[in-house]
């Protein structure tokens, strides 16, 4: 691996789990200049290579009432283009956060968000098991998040325990 | 009622006369405090791995509750002996050449009991970590200090050996990487060591508990250098490299003769190391490298951007090539380093640890170790260096100059003038 791509897999490692660390921490950590870690995330997002920022948030604290269903969804692949048109279509409405190709008893896993049980179930009951090509869906409406990307949501896990001084 | 006086004169005199160490001082005051980010720790910010602490409740709920043989698992041992050799090429029988020890802290003390007598002289660098002194004592021996310094990297030289051996000399102990100092020791400055700890017939005590974390370089184990094998007492653990300092799980290789009179210690003092914690090590070892490299990773990166700090904040610093501490020097702010430590901690609420807690040598310099979030470092860094700013050519600046141990000019920071 050339030294650029060296320093592009560094850098992804490092926002990958804090993408609020400034250029000026990466570049102390990487010892390179501030400025080409500038320049090097510009290129990854120029690149799609860093498609997006976003927060882990514990909705459930804020008392904000929402509900999250993950549906599993089986397709009649098309000619040509397999399960992407479908699978394009599907990702096109915000609701849906993600999705994903999977191999086994059925073809798209789709985790959606809304507000109520109701607004989640007439979404797919009216745009998801609706679409052309769609065979079935499953709804498994999610109960609680331990761990979302990478991070516990629980409070007291592993906080620092340490002794302030110990030689 | 026996009175405090009394007492006094009950006590064996030679634990009477040992100093508390300065480090606890130091921790009484910063524990009072709140908000203090704390550079002053000396064990991994990391919590075990959890593969380590999961492996280590099934055993607990197999019922794994018992006494082992003295000297440890057997099938640890072994994973040990692989490991060294795997690693270093260095082979031990994992039979009766391994001892599993409550910690390095235990085998330094089974090493020194088992070899020293009353009247033998020690060879300990300074700075250093802060219990190879005492231990020396409380075996009945003299400490005998090789006084490095930072214009030499603090690195050990054979002349200061050479230099400080008289025929009632031992052994030498040398931890490396070091605590405080973050220095490492090159191979071919082992071997200059090596020959001289040969030519007086010294035994070698090698503390080698951070030298998976070395970043600059590769780590030689000193039983691996030429000749070496039989005259040293290797001295390792898992607390830093796999994160698991509160485990107290360690062990000690040599030759047989040495682990043998060891164990006797051992055996009667402390009977086995707590089986929960030999089968934690044990699943370390197996299963641990990746987690292993990632927190090596982790601890250079933040190894850099404290360099960085250090220089913007124009603290001169030998280049910290290994464990996670370095160790500027602050003589420019013409405080001592306990004056420095203490104001610091009071004005910014920033906790180090004071250099001559590990020796004379330390005095001047403070410790901050880097087993810290990027943030806290960031945090602490910025605070030091509006602290230091306030204070700086206040005292004598003393620019570093290369010397003759080969480290890079760029890898010492100067002092700004």
């Amino acid at each position: 691996m050339s030294a650029e791509k060296c320093k592009e897999k560094e850098i992804l490692e490092i926002i990958e789990n804090d993408a609020r660390l400034n250029s000026k921490q990466i570049a102390a950590m990487l010892q390179i200049s501030e400025e080409e870690v500038v320049r090097t995330i510009k290129e990854l997002e120029e690149k799609k290579i860093i498609a997006g920022y976003f927060t882990v948030i514990n909705w459930d604290k804020v008392g904000e009432e929402k509900v999250s269903a993950i549906i599993e969804v089986k397709i009649t692949p098309q000619r040509d283009l397999g399960f992407d048109a479908v699978a394009m279509r599907i990702c096109r409405f915000p609701e849906v956060k993600t999705v994903r190709l999977m191999s086994g008893a059925y073809d798209l896993v789709v985790y959606i968000e809304g507000q109520t049980m109701r607004e989640v179930a007439s979404f797919v009951t009216l745009k998801l098991a609706s679409l052309e090509h769609v065979l079935s869906t499953a709804t498994h409406f999610v109960l609680k998040t331990y761990k979302l990307q990478g991070t516990l949501m629980e409070d007291d896990v592993e906080e620092d325990r340490r002794l302030l001084i110990t030689p | 009622m026996t009175n405090p006086s009394d007492w006094n004169e009950r006590i064996n005199p030679v634990i009477l006369g040992l100093q508390p160490s300065g480090i606890r001082r130091f921790f009484d005051l910063v524990a009072e405090m709140k908000g203090v980010i704390s550079l002053g720790v000396g064990e991994p910010d990391f919590v075990t791995p959890w593969h380590i602490r999961e492996a280590c409740m099934f055993s607990l709920e197999k019922g794994y509750t018992m006494y082992t043989s003295n000297h440890g698992l057997l099938e640890l041992r072994q994973e040990i002996a692989k490991n060294l050799a795997a690693s270093y090429g260095v082979s031990y029988n994992p039979g009766h050449e391994i001892l599993i020890t409550v910690g390095v802290s235990e085998g330094l003390d089974l090493a020194f009991r088992t070899i020293l007598c009353p009247g033998d002289e020690v060879l300990i660098p300074e700075p250093s970590y802060v219990s190879y002194a005492p231990v020396t004592a409380m075996a009945g021996a003299k400490p005998v200090f090789l006084k490095t310094s930072a214009e030499n990297g603090f690195r050990v030289t054979p002349d200061l050996v050479e230099k400080a051996i008289t025929p009632k000399t031992k052994a030498i102990i040398i931890c490396n990487p070091n605590n405080p100092t973050g220095a490492t020791i090159e191979r071919e400055h082992l071997l200059e060591i090596a020959e001289v700890v040969r030519a007086h017939d010294l035994i070698f005590v090698s503390d080698e508990i951070y030298g998976r974390l070395t970043y600059v370089g590769e780590h030689t184990c000193v039983p691996s250098l030429p000749g070496m094998r039989d005259r040293t007492i290797l001295l390792n653990g898992f607390s830093k490299s796999y994160a698991m300092t509160g485990w107290r799980v360690g062990y000690a290789a040599g030759n047989q003769d040495f682990i043998s009179a060891m164990t006797k210690i051992h055996q009667y003092t402390m009977l086995c190391a707590p089986i929960t914690a030999q089968v934690a090590a044990l699943e370390a070892l197996k299963n641990g490298e990746n987690g292993l490299k990632k927190m090596v990773e982790q601890y250079n990166r933040r190894r850099h951007l404290v360099i960085q700090a250090l220089q913007e904040m124009g603290l001169p610093c030998c280049e910290p090539r290994g464990a996670f501490y370095a160790f500027p020097d602050i003589r420019s702010t013409g405080l001592s380093s306990e004056d420095f430590a203490q104001q610091l901690l009071k004005e910014e609420k920033v906790a180090v640890v004071p250099g001559n807690a590990f020796g004379e040598q330390g005095e001047g310099f403070v410790r901050c170790s880097y087993s810290a979030s990027i943030n806290d470092l960031t945090e602490a860094f910025k605070r030091m260096g509006r602290f230091v700013s306030r204070r700086v050519n206040k005292g004598k600046v003393l620019p570093f100059s290369p010397g003759k141990n080969e480290i890079k000019e760029k890898s010492i920071c100067q002092t700004i003038s």
